[in-house]
């Protein structure tokens, strides 16, 4: 069922004195008066009730997790509103003005491949997978800003565990929703789709590996990546597939979609890495959504002590 | 069309309309529009009018001699220091709300990113023509020197365009919408050239016999 969402909204109730606060810090540091208009102008956004809405609902919660950072959210309106979601347009505002009408439901998610008990998932069935849990996790675009999400959803190796991957299963591929009906936008991207994302299988199978079915405490917006999605926090934000239709068990690493528009530029592990540049840009800092000045970027986006030992003995730089 | 171009108003008009996406950008600055990274939009959006309005300064001579509208180069040192004026706020925007005025910082950025190096480049390439833009210029430099000198901008234009391709992700329709139009404002010159030297050599040839006699 999906209701409206109310406009009583905490996180924008709470959001602005920080915001200011921040703004003041910036205008001492800067001495000049001139960017008052431009600096004012995040904070007088997310002060204001935000337009687009689309409906989403509540979604309960039985867990809190160990893993979730202590740091600031970023505002829900800001998560929302500035998206990379090229099915749907390749401006950031796109995809909450174009996404609107994508129908998520009926949704089903096809688990294939390698596995003993191949099944097809409604929505229903994977939000009973396993009790959802809240996990607030940084999220680190390729592009060099970063968020903090209040994801929900449950481990990846839950859903594996009911399909039981064979020994021959090595990697796992997802793929996208695609309808160039609903989305007449993706034909401008530059991307071939559908998008099509892959893990190792001891990355996927990892504790921090989720599958996202919600945010904020409700399920995902369209533009998030509805109904349900991958969150992998130590990878670039554009590994985090969004939407997915499928999910196969493979012995071979599948292609992914950035990986073959620029080979070069996008490999396949894709870890969050301030030593690897993009070869175009600098990946040593990022800008945290709301904040003006840019923060080191932190190897594995801060969760080496989880990760760093999938990649023993790999050679980072190579195997970018 | 003439008396409306040559009115003394056009001049003021042009002038107002040309600082419209300027007064645009404050007013969604103000009304919270500039999304989730000011920063990145504002960037953005001022490159983008840069582009445009060296667009439209090369636009200029094409249009006044397809359309027969003489006239229109009135407004053409006014739409190239507009060109320039949107540049200044870009690189200002870059230098500031991105590099903090970390000089050292800027200069590495600009040896090591390409895209940087051939965006940096176009603006360098404007400043010179901002300076001369002035009558006395013209005057000092005489008219011939001047044109040339000026030339600059198509390759101001050119790197612009490049910059702009090299930055996209996978979106490569819009910066190479813009290198289509300035493919295009290039060649129309270079055909017009070469249809002049043309027209110069078959004149030349009429005009011999009358000088051999």
């Amino acid at each position: 069922m999906l209701i409206r969402r109310p406009t009583d909204l905490t996180y924008s109730d709470v959001s602005p004195k920080s915001v200011y606060t921040q703004r003041r810090e910036f205008l001492r540091a800067m001495g000049l008066a001139g960017v008052a208009a431009f600096a004012g102008a995040s904070a007088w956004r997310i002060g204001m009730p935000f337009d687009e809405v689309h409906a989403t609902s509540k979604l309960d919660v039985a867990t809190k997790s160990p893993f979730s950072t202590t740091e600031k959210e970023t505002p829900y309106n800001d998560v929302t509103h500035y998206n990379n979601f090229y099915e749907f347009g390749t401006d950031k505002t796109a995809p909450a003005k174009n996404a609107q009408k994508f129908r998520t439901s009926p949704w089903s998610v096809s688990v294939e491949g390698e596995v003993k008990k191949p099944r097809k998932f409604s929505m229903d069935e994977i939000l009973k997978i396993a009790p959802l849990e809240e996990r607030i996790y940084r999220h680190r675009c390729v592009e060099a800003w970063s968020i903090v999400v209040p994801w929900i959803g449950f481990p990846f190796i839950e859903l594996a565990k009911l399909v039981e991957p064979t020994p021959i299963a090595q990697f796992v591929a997802f793929e996208s929703f695609f309808d160039p009906g609903q989305m007449p936008q993706a034909k401008y991207s530059g991307l071939e789709y559908p998008y099509v994302e892959g893990l190792r299988l001891d990355e996927a199978m990892n504790p921090l590996t989720l599958i996202g079915v919600g945010m904020y405490g409700e399920t995902l917006p369209n533009q998030d990546g509805a109904p349900v999605r991958m969150v992998v926090p130590w990878k670039y934000g554009y590994k985090s597939i969004k939407s997915i239709v499928k999910i196969r068990f493979v012995a071979k690493q599948p292609p992914t979609t950035w990986n073959r528009m620029a080979p070069r530029e996008y490999g396949f592990y894709s870890n969050v890495n301030p030593n690897v540049d993009h070869p175009r840009w600098s990946q040593a800092k990022e800008r945290r959504l709301g904040e003006i000045f840019k923060r080191p970027t932190l190897m594995f986006n801060g969760y080496g002590d989880q990760v760093a030992s999938l990649y023993n003995g790999m050679d980072l730089k190579k195997s970018y | 069309m003439h008396a409306l171009l040559n009115s003394k108003w056009s001049k003021p008009a042009v002038f107002l309309l040309c600082l419209l996406p300027l007064m645009v950008l404050g007013w969604e600055a103000l009304h919270g529009e500039l999304t989730a990274n000011p920063i990145e939009f504002i960037t953005h959006a001022t490159g983008d009018w840069t582009l445009r309005f060296l667009v439209v300064t090369l636009c200029v001579t094409p249009f006044r001699k397809i359309l027969h509208l003489p006239e229109l180069i009135r407004f053409r040192r006014m739409l190239g220091l507009f060109a320039f004026f949107y540049a200044c706020l870009h690189f200002t925007t870059y230098i500031w709300l991105d590099k903090f005025f970390d000089l050292s910082e800027m200069w590495k950025d600009i040896a090591k990113r390409k895209y940087i190096t051939v965006g940096f480049t176009a603006f360098l390439l404007l400043i010179p023509l901002a300076v001369t833009s002035t009558a006395g210029w013209i005057r000092r430099l005489g008219g011939k020197r001047w044109q040339q000198l000026h030339r600059l901008i198509y390759f101001s234009a050119a790197l612009g365009v490049i910059h702009y391709y090299w930055l996209v992700k996978s979106a490569v329709i819009r910066p190479l919408t813009y290198g289509a139009i300035v493919a295009a404002l290039l060649l129309w010159r270079l055909f017009a050239s070469l249809s002049k030297r043309r027209q110069l050599r078959v004149d030349a040839v009429a005009v011999r016999p009358v000088l051999n006699r």
